[in-house]
């Protein structure tokens, strides 16, 4: 399945993201060898010159590592992953806290309403 | 050596009184995918046929690889052309040793494998066959050779989507940073994430030439949105 990809940002930096995401939530294990650039181009459908500039970023990143031979590792460091989800998880209450105090909400609302949501999920 | 594939310069077609092509200038770098776009009648199909060697230039210059077009480009250009030149009555079998015998970088294991993946028998003839599946064969035939450059003429027009993912798919697995693949189409949204670079090519004349993720990082839109803004009829 092709990855879904917005109009708004360049193709590169959603890959990083899409990875980002697959590291922090587990799909891809720390340690874990990632399939080739080609496989992942053909995977995400996207431009494997793409597709290699994003793991390079994602290298910079040190989220991957190359070993000269055997290919792209995921990290082994479990201390930045928790931070990145960590980091992740904070940038997403925050762009849903702007959200609800642009409709009126005060921060005790908000709580109440997620608590309740969640009741009610339950 | 040049950091260039093809280069041309000034490159003007008239067909009689008609001006397709107004005097072009680009430069596509080795290893890259580009996209060719432009409405029907912008001249695409024109400059892959000059680049391809069936039509000669009314002026200017192209170069690929360096030299004049002519047979050792023609030995190098891998072409898929718009519509079919294959006969009909050919069978599959046939297509790949009429490959065979025009082209020394025809890798015919190659064409063989992939040919297999789709379950296509290659005793079948091509009168048998869907548009789709003929369109397949040709891709398959034409990105089966070991070129320096590669120019698919529409590669996806009139084909279902399954179709079209197999397709890109066969465009991305056969890619290499040695050659360099321009793809003319007008169906944008499909191909542009495969893309390195697009050429706008409006009336004649090339009215952008950019790397895909600048445009999108300093427009904000795809490139689909910004052509259909560029081309507003």
């Amino acid at each position: 399945m092709a990855w879904n990809f917005s109009k708004e940002q360049s193709i590169y930096t959603q890959i990083v993201e899409h990875i980002k995401i697959s590291i922090i939530s587990g799909e891809y294990k720390l340690g874990e060898k990632i399939p080739s650039v080609r496989e992942l181009a053909v995977t995400a459908a996207v431009n494997p010159n793409t597709m290699q500039k994003a793991l390079q970023e994602l290298e910079k990143m040190n989220l991957v590592f190359t070993q000269r031979t055997s290919g792209r590792f995921i990290t082994e460091d479990k201390a930045m992953v928790d931070k990145l989800k960590e980091d992740f998880a904070k940038k997403q209450i925050i762009d849903f806290y702007k959200k609800m105090k642009s409709i009126g909400l005060t921060k005790n609302e908000i709580i109440n309403f997620v608590e309740k949501t969640f009741g009610e999920m339950n | 050596m040049s950091e260039y594939i093809l280069e041309c310069g000034n490159l003007i077609k008239n067909y009689g009184n008609k001006k397709v092509l107004k005097g072009i200038n680009l430069s596509f770098a080795k290893g890259k995918i580009i996209g060719l776009l432009g409405p029907n009648g912008s001249g695409k199909t024109t400059f892959i046929k000059i680049a391809a060697g069936l039509l000669k230039q009314t002026g200017g210059e192209i170069k690929i690889d360096n030299k004049k077009i002519g047979i050792e480009t023609k030995a190098i250009v891998s072409y898929l052309p718009e519509r079919t030149y294959l006969e009909n009555s050919m069978r599959v079998v046939d297509t790949i040793k009429f490959f065979k015998d025009f082209y020394s970088d025809f890798d015919e294991v190659k064409a063989l494998n992939m040919l297999q993946k789709l379950n296509i028998n290659i005793s079948d003839s091509l009168k048998t066959m869907s548009k789709g599946t003929k369109e397949k064969v040709q891709l398959i035939l034409v990105m089966s050779r070991n070129a320096k450059i590669y120019f698919l003429d529409e590669p996806i027009a009139g084909v279902d989507p399954a179709a079209r993912d197999y397709i890109i798919n066969t465009i991305i697995n056969n890619y290499n940073e040695n050659s360099t693949i321009v793809i003319s189409t007008h169906l944008i949204s499909d191909i542009e994430n495969i893309l390195d670079e697009v050429v706008f090519i409006k009336n004649g004349e090339i009215t952008l030439h950019k790397n895909v993720d600048e445009i999108r990082e300093e427009n904000g839109k795809s490139i689909d949105s910004l052509f259909r803004e560029v081309f507003k009829c």
